[in-house]
């Protein structure tokens, strides 16, 4: 039996109080997936007017980098998974370790971008009115660069939020509070992660290869 | 079944006296108290939203100026559609009587996540403050859909009114997705889905409205905030932008908003018209499959509100037909109602004179908006006050009559006191007059040519604009009227006891006002919540 601690009062079991935390975060991530929506609509707009703009836009993105980007984040699913692993086999210490790993992808990601950022504000590749990358001359580049802005600066938004969760999920870790009994808010704090990761998976493809 | 006066007892400990201080209501995490907090923000809301509305029609008494100037006029009706849509419409059912019942009506101690809850008002109040800020520092003058390329570029003070709005966003996905979990997760023990009570169906209609379209909302309001700050050029087309791609997006979000507000009053008025009627609700299956299917359907409207905008003929064509979908689940709604009526024991009270204007105003409403979804109507009637008066009719009238339908039938159940009937109908009757001695000129007016939102219009219309303002008049009166009986019933009115309407609903089995954590013991489901026949017990041996 469960200590009677990880039930709140409302609740008849603690069968109930999980199937509740999973379904809000499943419905949740569904609400993240619409904000995105948005900013995909306007891509999937603005690209069949400006063919030839995303074209360029995306061949003058960095793949490679953005390559690595990709790689550092699926490695840190992966830690995640394993970090539920391990809290659902109660070892504190490994669940924690892989737990701080994945926040650290996170943060490398964040880095990695970063850089990117920073290039691109030294050209003078940026949103509307800002654009001044005299390279790249055609109609619609500057949208181009205003999407990948947006899309990819909301999309890094939720890595640092998601990295923080992660960071404050191994500070319980440590304390023991994660058991075969209680392992929920790993799983719920990984699938938000993994939503993070997702939509980096099509952010990649539509920004930098297509 | 009805109660008889011996009966009518007031609970000793109940939710409203389990903590005095302001602390215990402030950090509360029981919903029905934040309930309460809801249902005082979401009033003065709407008496806001009431006065702007007052002073925009009093302009409009003489052609020309009357006492305000022309920009002031259009931050009034800017504010005016701002907190009456997000601010008193779309809360308004939901976060008051959706928060209060649905954990009684689903036999819980609670909502699924009560400190989300709690979380939930605090955010819709520092959105309120946001949009507040906003107001004191001059308002917007966009109007309250904010288009394209006007608002990235008026010098009004917008950015903050966006925010506000933004923020209540979170407020509204949050409260959703509570009512979703708590309907799917924490029913008690022999309530099935076919045994939900019609009100939580079209809550879970509204939540799943709330939950996929805010989110939409929430970015595109913040894309026109970047847009006004610092000019990336999305939507200007200047820079290739597309301002009709704003509208699509503001409308994918504000289509189905348009269900939020009406969706929870058609499960209010399944609610009462079976109580009124004192009959089985006809047609339980219809009626709850009825309100996913315009949740469903809601979502594939929004174009019908760019027919002159610059979309193809085809996709006008496709929305419009696709908008009158929902006047098929409506009219089934609408159909069951009257069914239920029909051979009822009906009693005159307050929530069915209610009930009665809803069925009015749904039915006319509805039918203008089939009206405006033919797309060569529409043509003719875009952007002028019979637009106006079709939305204020379905989205405000029928919402209203929902919200004061379920203010008179819950009242008793809330706070555990009767209020003076003969007041109530009173109120009704000029509420409901006024409210077509309103919008019936405005329909005139709009098929004569009057666009809406001008603040000048030629002489000749100056008879209609006068019944217009003289029957808002009316309608605030009767507001008036219901603060005043309502307030001096909270302390001076009869106990009402458990049950004053004989309902069979599952809230009333609890005292009134319920205890802090809902019943005196959890509830068992045995029957559904609209069955008003005995069941026959032959197969009981004695």
């Amino acid at each position: 039996m469960l200590p009677e601690s990880h039930v709140a009062e409302h609740f008849a079991n603690i069968q109930v109080q999980r199937q509740a935390a999973r379904l809000g975060m499943w419905t949740f991530l569904a609400t993240e997936i619409l904000l995105f929506g948005g900013l995909f609509a306007a891509y999937a707009e603005y690209r069949s007017l400006f063919h030839e703009a995303f074209l360029l836009g995306a061949r003058h993105l960095d793949a490679i980098m953005a390559a690595v980007e990709t790689v550092v984040l699926i490695t840190g699913s992966f830690a995640v998974v394993m970090a539920l692993h391990y809290a659902k086999s109660s070892r504190a210490g490994m669940a924690r370790l892989c737990l701080l790993a994945a926040a650290a992808t996170g943060f490398v990601f964040l880095a990695l971008h970063g850089v990117e950022y920073f290039h691109h504000f030294k050209e003078g590749a940026l949103p509307g009115k800002y654009y001044s990358f005299a390279e790249l001359r055609v109609t619609g580049i500057s949208l181009f660069f205003a999407l990948y802005f947006l899309m990819t600066g909301l999309h890094s938004l939720h890595v640092l939020v998601g990295a923080g969760v992660l960071v404050w999920l191994a500070r319980r870790a440590l304390s023991g509070q994660f058991s075969g009994q209680h392992y929920h808010p790993v799983e719920l704090g990984g699938l938000y992660w993994h939503l993070v990761d997702l939509i980096w998976i099509f952010l990649f493809p539509l920004l930098y290869l297509v | 079944m009805s109660p008889s006066a011996a009966e009518a007892i007031f609970p000793e400990h109940h939710y409203l006296n389990a903590g005095t201080t302001a602390r215990s209501w402030l950090l509360t995490t029981d919903h029905k108290r934040i309930g309460l907090m809801y249902m005082i923000a979401v009033l003065v809301s709407l008496l806001l939203g009431g006065i702007f509305a007052l002073l925009l029609r009093f302009e409009h008494l003489t052609p020309g100026p009357t006492y305000i100037d022309a920009i002031t006029y259009n931050r009034l009706f800017t504010l005016h559609g701002v907190i009456m849509v997000w601010f008193f419409l779309i809360p308004s059912i939901p976060s008051i009587f959706g928060n209060f019942f649905i954990p009684i009506m689903v036999g819980a101690k609670d909502v699924a996540f009560p400190r989300l809850n709690l979380a939930s008002f605090y955010i819709y109040m520092f959105g309120a403050a946001f949009t507040l800020w906003g107001m004191i520092h001059g308002g917007a003058d966009t109007g309250w859909t904010f288009y394209t390329p006007y608002s990235t570029t008026t010098t009004t003070v917008v950015i903050p009114i966006l925010l506000g709005i933004f923020i209540l966003g979170f407020s509204t996905i949050l409260t959703g997705i509570n009512f979703i979990v708590t309907i799917h997760t924490m029913r008690g023990p022999g309530l099935t889905w076919m045994r939900l009570p019609l009100f939580v169906w079209a809550i879970y209609g509204t939540s799943i409205i709330q939950v996929l379209a805010t989110p939409v909302l929430g970015l595109t309001l913040l894309l026109i905030a970047v847009e006004h700050a610092f000019g990336f050029g999305l939507f200007d087309p200047a820079r290739g932008g597309d301002p009709i791609l704003f509208q699509h997006l503001f409308w994918f979000y504000s289509h189905p908003a348009v269900y939020i507000m009406i969706l929870p009053a058609m499960g209010v008025i399944s609610e009462t018209v079976s109580a009124a009627a004192r009959k089985n609700i006809f047609g339980y299956r219809a009626v709850a499959y009825s309100s996913l299917g315009i949740a469903f359907v809601g979502f594939f409207t929004w174009g019908h509100h760019m027919f002159v905008a610059g979309q193809s003929v085809f996709d006008a064509g496709a929305f419009g037909v696709l908008s009158m979908f929902v006047g098929i689940f409506t009219s089934i709604k609408v159909f069951t109602w009257v069914g239920t009526l029909y051979r009822g024991a009906i009693r005159f009270t307050t929530p069915f004179a209610y009930i009665c204007g809803f069925l009015y105003f749904l039915v006319f409403g509805g039918m203008t908006g089939i009206a405006v979804a033919t797309v060569s109507l529409d043509v003719h009637w875009h952007d002028t006050y019979f637009v106006v008066a079709h939305f204020h009719f379905i989205m405000v009238g029928a919402a209203l009559m929902g919200f004061l339908a379920a203010l008179h039938y819950w009242f008793p159940k809330m706070f555990g006191r009767l209020y003076h009937e003969g007041w109530g109908l009173v109120a009704a009757t000029l509420i409901i007059l006024g409210f077509n001695a309103t919008f019936i000129p405005q329909f005139l007016l709009g098929n004569m040519g009057m666009p809406r939102r001008y603040y000048n219009y030629p002489e000749r219309f100056q008879t209609l604009h006068v019944a217009s303002t003289a029957g808002s008049t009316l309608l605030f009166f009767g507001f008036v009227i219901i603060f005043i009986y309502l307030a001096l019933a909270l302390k001076y009115g009869r106990v009402a006891g458990r049950n004053p309407w004989g309902s069979r609903g599952f809230e009333w089995d609890t005292p009134s006002p319920p205890p802090t954590h809902n019943f005196e013991q959890l509830p068992v489901f045995t029957h559904g919540p609209h069955e008003y026949q005995e069941v026959p017990e032959v197969s009981r041996v004695a």
